[in-house]
C-alpha cells in the first residue's frame, strides 16, 4: 500500500478516535461535576446522575449498567464499521477489478441475531425488575401523603392528614433508612397536563387531568432540591419551576405547625386586608381566617414562608410582588394571574398587608 | 455509455401480475379500517363512562331491520357484478339500481334513529359521551354509506347511457369491494353498539 | 422543448411529481430550518428575549410539524415517485392522476399550515402558527385551553396532507404488486421497492390513527363533543394512545427509506451486492410489524401500571433486533469490498455510524426506569435529531448525491460535496453530541428559557453553533444543487456503474422511461450485462 495512503487514514482514524475520546472525556467530566455539585440554592444541580433517594438511586444503578452494555455495543460495531472502512478501501491500484461478490451467509445471520436477542433479555430483566422495585413498592405506616395538583403555570400541594394547602415550594422530611419515612404523592391536575420531575428525587410522572397518579420519595440527605414541570402545558410551562424543602424533623414540624396556623392578623395592615377582600383577589386565591376562598390560584394564607413568587419565577420581594400584582406580564408573560390595576395607593397598602402573611 | 437495451432473456411463459384496481381498492380498505378500529375503541373505552345523560339501554333501538337492508345489498351487488361479467346488462341494471335502494333505505333509518333520538330522546353529540361516540362512529359509517351510494349511483348512470358493459365488470368489482366493506363495518359496528355497548 | 409552468402543474408523469415532491420538501426544510434557529438563538443564554414564550412555543411547534410532514415526507415520496417505476421497469405509477393528486393534497395541507402565520397575533407574533407541540396533546387543543385557531391550522392541514400520503401510499402498493417487468418476481425487486412497499403499508395503518383522532378532536372543537373533554369524564390519554399509535410507526415510514437508499447505495460503493437480500426483506417486514406495538414507549410517564410499562419495554427493545440486523448487513456488504467514498458513501458511513448511536440511545430509554428522567428531556430531543438528522437525512442526502445524475443529466460537484458533508458531519456531532448533556442535568424540551443551572448554559451555547454550523452546510448543499444543474459535468447513463434498471436508461429518462419493457432474470439485470461470465441469475 502506498505510504502516503496510509499515513492520512492513519491520521483520520487517530483524529476520529481523538475526537471521540475527547467528547467521551468532556461528558463524563460534565457529569462528574455534576455528581460532585452539592445541592444548595437557586442555583443546586438537577443533575439525574446525583441521586438523593431510592427511586433515584435504582434508576442511576439500573443507568449505569444500560449505559455499560451499550457503550460494549457501541465500541464492538463501531470498531467493526471504522475497520471495515478503513481496510477494504479501494486503492488506486486495482481499479477495473470486482471483489468476490458475496451474498450472504446463514451462519453468520444467526450469529449477529442470537446475540442481540439474548442482550436484550438481560436488559429486559434488569428493566422489569427496576420497574416493579419503584412501582409496586409497598406504602410504610409512617409515609407522608402529599397531593399534588397541577395548574396552569403552578403546583398546589395539599398535606390532607395534616391539613395544609400550600404552593409552588413543597415541604418533606428527610427519611432515615433505619425508620423510613418516605412521602408517597398523589398526582393530579386542575386543566392540561403537566409533569413533576425533580431529577435528584425521582423520575419524573406525569399529572393528567381526570386520573391520579401516584409517586414516592424518601429523600436521604436534607437540602433543597430543585426541578420543574416537565410536559408542556401552555405559554409558561418553562416557569412553572419546582423547589422541594428535604427538612430535618425538627424543622419539618417546626414547618407543619406554622402552616397550620390560621392567617397572621396584623392590625397594622388593615387596611391592605380590606383592599384584598374588596377586590377580586378573593376569587382567585384563599387566605384562611379571612373571606378569601379562591381555588384558581395558589394559596396565599402564608405566602412569606416561600421564597419565590410565581412557581419560581421571581424573588420573592416586597418590590417582585408589588410587580407582580401590577403587572404580572412582566415577570411571567401568559400566566393566568391578570394585572390588578390598582391605583399606587392601594397597592402598597395591599402588599404591606401581603408580606404579613407569613 | 448510450441507453442498453436489455435482451430478453427466455421469456417467462405467463407473467400475470394481480390487478392494481383491486390491490389499490384493498389498500383503501385496510386505511379505512384502521380509522373505524380507532373509532371502535374510542366507543368500547367510553362505554359506561357517561356521568349524565341518556344510556344506550334507555335509548337505543335495534334496527333490524335496516340492517337486513343493508347487508342483502351485499347479496344484490354482488349479483349484480356477476351478471355484469356475463354480459347480461339488464339484470345487472335491476340489480344495482335494487342495491341502490336497499342502501338508501338504510341511510334512510339511519336518519330516522336519528331524528328520534335527537327530538324525543335528547341525545345529541355534544350531550354525553355516549352520545359523541355514538353519533361520530354511526355517522362515519353513514358518511361512507353516503360515498358508496353516489359511486353507485355513478356507475348507474353510465350504466343507462350505455356506457358500461362487460369490459368494465372489472371496475365494477373493484367498487362492489368498496360495497362489501362497509357492509362489514356495519357487522362490527351494530355489534359494537347494539350489543356489546348495551 | 419548452416546459412550462403549465406542463409542470398539470402533470401525472411520476418524474416531474417526484422532482416537485422533492423540491417542494427543499422548501420547507428551509422555512423549518429557520424555525429551528429561532429556537436556537433563544436558548442561547439563560432568560434570553430573543422571543416571547408564545412565539417560541409556535416555533418548535411548526419546526416539529413542517419537518415531518412537510420535508421528510414529501421528499421521501418524491423518490419514491421518481425510482419505483424506473427500477422495477414499469413506465409510470399505477395510478398517475391519483398521484397528481395526491401531492397537490399534500401541498396544499402544508400552505394551509403556513397561512396560519398570518392574522391572529400578526406576523412577528407568529400569527395563529400552531403552539401546542406537534403532539397537539389533549386537553391542552381543547377550545378551552386553545380558543384560538392554532389547534384547528394544525388539525386541518395535516387531514389533508394525511390523504395525500395514503393515495400516495396504495399508489406504491399497487405499483410495486402489479407493474412489475416480466421476470421480476418480488425476490427479484430492488430491496428500496420493497421497503418502499412495507412503508407505504404502515403508511396505511399508521397515518390513519391520526387522522382518526383528528376528526375527533374537530368533534370536540366544533360539534361540542367529548372525546377528550376531562371535565366530562373524557381521557387525556386516549389522545396520547392514539396519537402515538400513528407517531411511532410514523418514524419507522420515515427511516425504512432511509434504509432503502443505503441497501442501493452502499453495495455499489462497495462493489459488491447486498449482503443477506431475504434476511433484509424480512428483518424490515419485522421492523414494520413490531413497530406497530411500541407506541407507549412515549408514554412511560403517564402512570401506566408496571405490567403495561414492562411489555412496551420488551416490545422496544425487541424492534431493535431486526434493526441491528440490517446494520450488520450493511457491513457485510462494505466487508471484503472496495469502498469508493464518493460523496454518497462518505454520507452512507456517516448514517451507519450514527444511526447505531441513534438505536443504542433509543435502547437506553427503553429501560423504562431510567426513562422516567430521560423522557420530556433533551436527552430526548437529542435522541431523535440523531435518527431523523443523523440517520435519515444522512441518508437523503446520499440519495441526493447518488440519484441527482439521473434526474437531471449532470453530477453534483464533488467538491461542493465534500464541503457540505464535513461541515454538516462538524455542526451535528457539535450540536446533538452535546445536546444529550443538558438532558442528563436535568433540562426539559419545550422551554423557552431556563434558570442558569450549572452548564445550561454553555451546553446550549455550543448547540446553536453546531446549529450554524449545519445551516451554512444546507447553503452549500442548496447551492451545489443550484450550480450543478447547469455547470455540472455531464452524467451518462451510468455514471456509478451500478446494476439496478435505472441506470439502463438515459439521464434524465424519456418520459416513457423504457423504450421496450425490459425482462429480468436476476436482483442485479445490469451486473448479468457487464458480467456475462458471472451473471447473478447464475445464483439464483
Amino acid at each position: 500500500m502506498r505510504l502516503d495512503n496510509f499515513l492520512h487514514l492513519k491520521r483520520h482514524a487517530q483524529n476520529l478516535l481523538t475526537r471521540s475520546a475527547i467528547r467521551a472525556f468532556g461528558l463524563l467530566s460534565y457529569v462528574a461535576a455534576g455528581f460532585a455539585q452539592p445541592s444548595a440554592s437557586y442555583l443546586s444541580s438537577t443533575n439525574i446522575f446525583a441521586p438523593a433517594s431510592t427511586p433515584a438511586r435504582s434508576i442511576f444503578g439500573l443507568s449505569l449498567f444500560v449505559l455499560a452494555v451499550t457503550l460494549v455495543i457501541f465500541v464492538v460495531v463501531a470498531g467493526l464499521i471504522v475497520y471495515a472502512v478503513v481496510k477494504f478501501r479501494n486503492r488506486a491500484g486495482d481499479a477495473e477489478r470486482e471483489p468476490a461478490q458475496v451474498y450472504g451467509s446463514t451462519q453468520i445471520e444467526l450469529a449477529w441475531t442470537v446475540i442481540p436477542v439474548l442482550i436484550v433479555i438481560v436488559l429486559f430483566l434488569a428493566t422489569a425488575r427496576g420497574i416493579h422495585a419503584i412501582q409496586d413498592a409497598p406504602k410504610p405506616a409512617a409515609a407522608l401523603d402529599v397531593t399534588v395538583i397541577g395548574h396552569q403555570f403552578w403546583w398546589e400541594f395539599r398535606y390532607p392528614k395534616l391539613g395544609i394547602v400550600t404552593a409552588n415550594e413543597l415541604h418533606i422530611p428527610v427519611s432515615d433508612p433505619s425508620r423510613p419515612t418516605p412521602t408517597f404523592m398523589k398526582l393530579m391536575s386542575a386543566d392540561t397536563d403537566h409533569s413533576f420531575w425533580v431529577p435528584e428525587l425521582g423520575g419524573k410522572t406525569d399529572l393528567i387531568p381526570n386520573r391520579v397518579n401516584e409517586m414516592w420519595m424518601d429523600p436521604s440527605r436534607p437540602g433543597i432540591y430543585l426541578g420543574q414541570c416537565a410536559q408542556y402545558c401552555g405559554t409558561q410551562h418553562a416557569k412553572m419551576l419546582l423547589r422541594v424543602s428535604v427538612d430535618r424533623p425538627a424543622e419539618f414540624e417546626a414547618w407543619v405547625r406554622a402552616q397550620q396556623r390560621a392567617a397572621v392578623q396584623d392590625e397594622k395592615a388593615r387596611a391592605g386586608k380590606h383592599v384584598f377582600e374588596t377586590t377580586s383577589c378573593i376569587n382567585c386565591h384563599t387566605v384562611s381566617g379571612t373571606a378569601a376562598n379562591g381555588r384558581f390560584g395558589p394559596d396565599l394564607t402564608h405566602l412569606m414562608s416561600r421564597t419565590s413568587l410565581a412557581s419560581g419565577a421571581a424573588e420573592n420581594t416586597p418590590s417582585n410582588l408589588r410587580l407582580w400584582i401590577q403587572n404580572p406580564d412582566a415577570i411571567k408573560p401568559g400566566s393566568l394571574m391578570p394585572s390588578m390595576k390598582l391605583n399606587d395607593a392601594d397597592l402598597d397598602t395591599l402588599v404591606t398587608y401581603l408580606e404579613t402573611l407569613r | 455509455m448510450s441507453a442498453i437495451t436489455i435482451p430478453l432473456p427466455a421469456t417467462p411463459q405467463s407473467w400475470s401480475l394481480p390487478d392494481r384496481g383491486k390491490v389499490a381498492m384493498a389498500g383503501l380498505i385496510i386505511a379505512e379500517s384502521a380509522i373505524f378500529t380507532i373509532f371502535v375503541v374510542a366507543y368500547l373505552f367510553y362505554v359506561g363512562k357517561s356521568l349524565t345523560g341518556p344510556t344506550p339501554r334507555a335509548v337505543l333501538e335495534i334496527p333490524v331491520f335496516f340492517t337486513i337492508c343493508l347487508l342483502s345489498s351485499s347479496i344484490t351487488v354482488h349479483l349484480a357484478q356477476r351478471l355484469l361479467e356475463r354480459g347480461n346488462r339488464g339484470g345487472f341494471v335491476s340489480l344495482w339500481f335494487l342495491t341502490l335502494l336497499l342502501g338508501g333505505l338504510f341511510l334512510f333509518g339511519t336518519a330516522q334513529e336519528w331524528h328520534r333520538l335527537i327530538y324525543e330522546r335528547g341525545l345529541t353529540i355534544s350531550t354525553n359521551l355516549f352520545g359523541t361516540t355514538y353519533y361520530s362512529l354511526v355517522g362515519l359509517h353513514a358518511f361512507h354509506v353516503t360515498a358508496g351510494l353516489v359511486m353507485l349511483l355513478i356507475v348507474l348512470i353510465f350504466t343507462l347511457a350505455g356506457r358500461v358493459d362487460r369490459d368494465q365488470s372489472g371496475r365494477v368489482a373493484v367498487l362492489s369491494m368498496y360495497w362489501h366493506f362497509v357492509d362489514a363495518v356495519w357487522i362490527v359496528v351494530f355489534t359494537v353498539v347494539y350489543i356489546l355497548g348495551r | 422543448m419548452t416546459e412550462t409552468l403549465h406542463e409542470w402543474v398539470t402533470t401525472v408523469d411520476h418524474k416531474r411529481l417526484g422532482i416537485l415532491y422533492i423540491l417542494y420538501g427543499l422548501g420547507f426544510l428551509v422555512m423549518a430550518g429557520i424555525e429551528a434557529l429561532v429556537i436556537r438563538v433563544q436558548l442561547m443564554h439563560a432568560h434570553n428575549h430573543f422571543v416571547s414564550p408564545q412565539v417560541f412555543n409556535r416555533m418548535f411547534t411548526m419546526h416539529g410539524t413542517t419537518m415531518i410532514f412537510f420535508v421528510v415526507m414529501p421528499v421521501l415520496f418524491g423518490f419514491a415517485n421518481y425510482l419505483v417505476p424506473l427500477m422495477i421497469g414499469a413506465r409510470d405509477m399505477a395510478f398517475p392522476r391519483l398521484n397528481a393528486f395526491s401531492f397537490w393534497l399534500t401541498a396544499l395541507g402544508g400552505l394551509l399550515l403556513y397561512f396560519s402565520f398570518l392574522g391572529g397575533s400578526g406576523l412577528y407574533g407568529a400569527g395563529n402558527a400552531p403552539d401546542v407541540g406537534w403532539w397537539a396533546y389533549a386537553p391542552l387543543t381543547a377550545k378551552a385551553f386553545s380558543p384560538g385557531h392554532s389547534a384547528d391550522y394544525w388539525t386541518i392541514s395535516l387531514l389533508v396532507s394525511g390523504f395525500g400520503s395514503v393515495g400516495t401510499a396504495i399508489n406504491i402498493i399497487a405499483t410495486v404488486l402489479c407493474m412489475r417487468c416480466p421476470g421480476m418476481h418480488l425476490g427479484r425487486m430492488p430491496l428500496l421497492a420493497w421497503l418502499y412497499l412495507v412503508m407505504s403499508g404502515m403508511v396505511l395503518m399508521a397515518i390513519t390513527p391520526l387522522t382518526a383522532a383528528q376528526l375527533m378532536l374537530l368533534v370536540d372543537r366544533y360539534l361540542g363533543g367529548h372525546f377528550f373533554d376531562t371535565q366530562a369524564g373524557g381521557s387525556a390519554t386516549i389522545w396520547m394512545h392514539f396519537f402515538w399509535i400513528f407517531g411511532h410507526p410514523e418514524v419507522y415510514v420515515l427511516v425504512i427509506p432511509a434504509f432503502a437508499f443505503l441497501s442501493e447505495i452502499i453495495p455499489v460503493f462497495s462493489r459488491k451486492p447486498i449482503f443477506g437480500y431475504p434476511v433484509m426483506v424480512a428483518a424490515t417486514i419485522g421492523i414494520g410489524l413490531v413497530s406497530m406495538s411500541v407506541w407507549a414507549h412515549h408514554m412511560f410517564t403517564i402512570g401506566m401500571n408496571s405490567y403495561a410499562n414492562s411489555f412496551f419495554a420488551i416490545t422496544t427493545m425487541a424492534v431493535g433486533i431486526p434493526t441491528g440486523i440490517k446494520i450488520f448487513n450493511w457491513i457485510g456488504t462494505i466487508w471484503g469490498g472496495r469502498i469508493h467514498f464518493k460523496v454518497p458513501m462518505l454520507f452512507c458511513i456517516g448514517f451507519l455510524l450514527q444511526f447505531l448511536i441513534a438505536g443504542l440511545t433509543g435502547i437506553i430509554q427503553s429501560c423504562v426506569p431510567v426513562d422516567w428522567q430521560l423522557s420530556l428531556s433533551y436527552f430526548v430531543v437529542a435522541h431523535f435529531h440523531y435518527v431523523i438528522v443523523g440517520g435519515i437525512l444522512f441518508a437523503l442526502f446520499a440519495a441526493f448525491y447518488y440519484w441527482y445524475p439521473k434526474m437531471t443529466g449532470r453530477m453534483l460537484s464533488e467538491r461542493l460535496g465534500n464541503w457540505h458533508f464535513w461541515l454538516f458531519l462538524i455542526g451535528f456531532h457539535l450540536t446533538f453530541d452535546v445536546m444529550h448533556i443538558p438532558g442528563l442535568l436535568g433540562m426539559p424540551r419545550r422551554i423557552y428559557t431556563y434558570e442558569p443551572r450549572p452548564g445550561w448554559e454553555t451546553l446550549n451555547m455550543i448547540v446553536t453553533i453546531g446549529a450554524f454550523i449545519q445551516a451554512i452546510a444546507i447553503l452549500v448543499f442548496v447551492w451545489n444543487l443550484i450550480v450543478s444543474y447547469w455547470k455540472g459535468a455531464k452524467a451518462g447513463n451510468d455514471p456509478w456503474d451500478a446494476w439496478t434498471l435505472e441506470w439502463s436508461v438515459s439521464s434524465p429518462p424519456r418520459i416513457y422511461n423504457f423504450a421496450s419493457i425490459p425482462v429480468v432474470a436476476s436482483r442485479r439485470p445490469l451486473w448479468d450485462l457487464k458480467h456475462p461470465e458471472d451473471p447473478d441469475s447464475r445464483y439464483e
